[in-house]
């Protein structure tokens, strides 16, 4: 009798494990969280919605009381959590932002760092009825090439990506992250009395590269001479080996630090613990370091949403690439208040910025 | 490659390898215990998940690291005796709840992140403190002797445990359930207490693991450990089940990985080489558990479920 109770408690127990398990890992579809606090006005710094790079087919725009009387169904797919400080927050932010303005029921599901789950989610969506699903991450792509021809009355958008695989339904969107790297890195030079940077990266694609190349690019546009070494820990999300590669500038002299991912938060512990200045990009990470952030390279996805949404509604499931330039406020340099940044810095960083927008000066890829 | 064999440079890398590899160790450590009873415990990472965010919201909360640090035990603990619950007294298959218990605590952190904490803030870490006169040994005194607690205590568990295995009849009792256990029963040892005790003592270091790898960085992120804690049951198996074997298998898997970092900060090694180069520590970790496996045979019970025959 003992022993039969023993093996029914030994079946039931651990499929009640797996409902936890279930329950705890959220994978379906989650309300829109409300943004994390504090956050920067980002919607208050967004510009006219710029034009994609790829020419737009013609579309009738609806009127605004027509736009946001019909409900749009917005899913995000992202690899980290909403609360990243980083690449998904950004996008979380600017959801939020459009919420009221377009009528958007937004479902949320993050840390889908494993592909194969989240193309199981990206597929639920899509059979749920969503209108547009966003994959916010490159790992995503192989999913979406795969899964929009099945859906092809759901939009989705790809990002960060440059292609669209030729689907009639899906979006690209990318941003030119070199660009803040390269206002960023001019700073950094100019703050820097060892002459030596430190840069950290997860892996060398996508955005991460583009920003710590174009970081590098400025900083030997001030000072040639400058040691600007990238180090690439291999991963987005490992904290610890972040703060590690910042310990180790550290020991090599670095007196200034940036770094990209989500993992980031490490290494600006370090910055903070050796008060050195700390530039950031994808979100403001202020509250991170009050005293030691410089200013932050701030994705700003709203105009390219409002862009996509309203092709959507003008019956444009997809076949553009929208990209996020310092110039149409898909990204905007955050200047930290609270970091004594000297007059000249600031100056020679709006004129970099100002000539960036303007065409004048002429970023690296 | 000179600029690497320089003091300061050598002295940080030497540091950060030991911090690097404390979390590494104590779980290792604790998985040890586990398994030399007779207990696969596949869940070590899970665990140290939920303590290390049980360490970071204590000290969020409380701003007392010793209170965070208790917090990040406890969970271990507490995480124990549902892990002894389900492989020992339900004798479930190990392998299997083990998975179970790591998916739970992956998912559970993550939730309590997002709903109890938002915007994650930085917290304060522990400071590393020099251990009186050895710290003023040069070169090597700010190598080893300018440490947080936790890695001293990390390290001074080694022979402790070390001691306990192999000196004490607690630890012969540990030894004998692993081997045999129908033996070790026939002479009127508690399998189900030996293997409760020493599965909630592992996941107490493991809980610690969790805590020490939360003050490295000094803030929550979800998946924090990156799966370090599988890498910490294969340390076990680099080992040979045994303290002082993991204690290397953990230095070497840390020390290799602040190397390869140091080196892409100098420029030694090329960016054409970064994403081949961090595959290094586990890469040089599995050759070396290759190499060491065939010398040694794990328990014999391990993994199996103890039923008394009659």
């Amino acid at each position: 009798m003992h022993r039969h109770l023993d093996r029914k408690l030994s079946l039931i127990l651990p499929a009640v494990l797996v409902a936890l398990v279930a329950a705890s890992c959220g994978g379906s579809s989650t309300p829109a969280p409300a943004s994390p606090a504090p956050s920067p006005s980002v919607a208050a710094a967004a510009s006219p919605a710029p034009s994609p790079s790829a020419p737009a087919a013609a579309s009738s725009e609806p009127s605004p009381s027509a736009a946001a009387a019909t409900t749009l169904k917005v899913a995000l797919v992202a690899p980290s959590a909403v609360n990243d400080l980083a690449f998904t927050q950004s996008m979380v932010e600017a959801l939020n932002s459009l919420k009221a303005k377009y009528n958007l029921e937004i479902a949320v599901s993050d840390n889908q760092f494993v592909v194969a789950t989240a193309a199981n989610v990206i597929q639920n969506y899509a059979s749920q009825g969503y209108n547009l699903i966003i994959a916010h991450g490159s790992q995503y792509g192989s999913t979406i090439q795969q899964l929009a021809p099945q859906f092809p009355n759901v939009s989705f958008a790809w990002g960060t990506a440059g292609s669209t695989y030729n689907l009639p339904n899906v979006f690209a969107y990318q941003a030119n992250s070199n660009e803040g790297g390269y206002v960023q890195g001019a700073m950094a030079a100019l703050l820097s009395k060892s002459k030596v940077l430190g840069v950290i990266g997860p892996i060398a694609v996508g955005d991460a590269k583009l920003y710590v190349d174009g970081f590098c690019a400025g900083a030997k546009f001030v000072e040639a001479s400058i040691s600007c070494i990238p180090v690439y820990t291999g991963s987005f999300s490992d904290v610890s080996l972040m703060a590690t590669a910042a310990t180790t500038f550290v020991a090599n002299k670095a007196d200034v630090l940036t770094g990209t991912a989500q993992a980031v938060v490490g290494a600006i512990g370090v910055a903070k613990s050796h008060n050195l200045p700390w530039f950031g990009t994808q979100w403001t990470q202020v509250s991170l370091a009050p005293s030691n952030v410089v200013s932050s390279q701030v994705y700003n996805w709203a105009p390219i949403l409002e862009q996509i949404l309203t092709e959507i509604q003008g019956g444009k499931l997809g076949g553009a690439t929208f990209t996020a330039t310092l110039g149409n406020g898909g990204e905007q340099i955050q200047f930290n208040p609270g970091f004594n940044l000297p007059a000249a810095v600031k100056a020679k960083a709006d004129e970099l910025i100002k000539g960036i927008t303007e065409g004048s000066v002429n970023v690296p890829q | 490659m000179n600029q690497f064999f320089t003091v300061d440079v050598l002295t940080v890398t030497v540091a950060s390898g030991i911090a690097l590899a404390t979390p590494f160790l104590l779980a290792a450590l604790g998985e040890t215990i586990g398994q030399r009873s007779g207990v696969i415990n596949l869940g070590v990472d899970g665990i140290m998940l939920l303590a290390a965010f049980a360490t970071y919201y204590t000290a969020l909360q409380t701003g007392n690291l010793l209170f965070a640090i208790m917090a990040g035990a406890g969970t271990g603990t507490i995480m124990g005796m549902i892990t002894a619950l389900v492989s020992v007294t339900l004798k479930a298959e190990q392998g299997i709840s083990g998975i179970g218990i790591y998916l739970f605590g992956l998912g559970f952190s993550a939730l309590l992140f997002q709903k109890l904490v938002g915007t994650p803030l930085p917290i304060a870490t522990l400071p590393p403190v020099g251990i009186p006169l050895l710290d003023e040994i040069p070169v090597v005194g700010g190598m080893f002797f300018k440490q947080s607690v936790l890695v001293y205590l990390a390290f001074l568990l080694v022979p402790i445990v070390a001691f306990v295995l192999n000196r004490t009849t607690y630890g012969l009792k540990i030894k004998a359930v692993g081997e045999n256990p129908a033996a070790a029963d026939s002479l009127g040892v508690s399998v189900a207490r030996i293997r409760w005790s020493t599965v909630m003592l592992g996941c107490t270091f493991a809980g610690l693991a969790g805590a020490s790898l939360l003050m490295y960085g000094g803030i929550f992120q979800v998946n924090l450990t990156q799966s370090e804690g599988f890498i910490a049951v294969a340390l076990v198996y680099f080992g040979a089940w045994r303290p002082v074997g993991v204690m290397g298998g953990s230095l070497l898997y840390g020390l290799v990985g602040v190397v390869i970092l140091t080196w892409k900060s100098l420029g030694i090694i090329p960016l054409s080489a970064s994403d081949l180069a961090a595959t290094a520590p586990a890469v040089i970790t599995v050759l070396a558990l290759l190499f060491l496996a065939r010398r040694f045979r794990q328990p014999a019970a391990l993994g199996r479920p103890y039923e008394r025959e009659g």
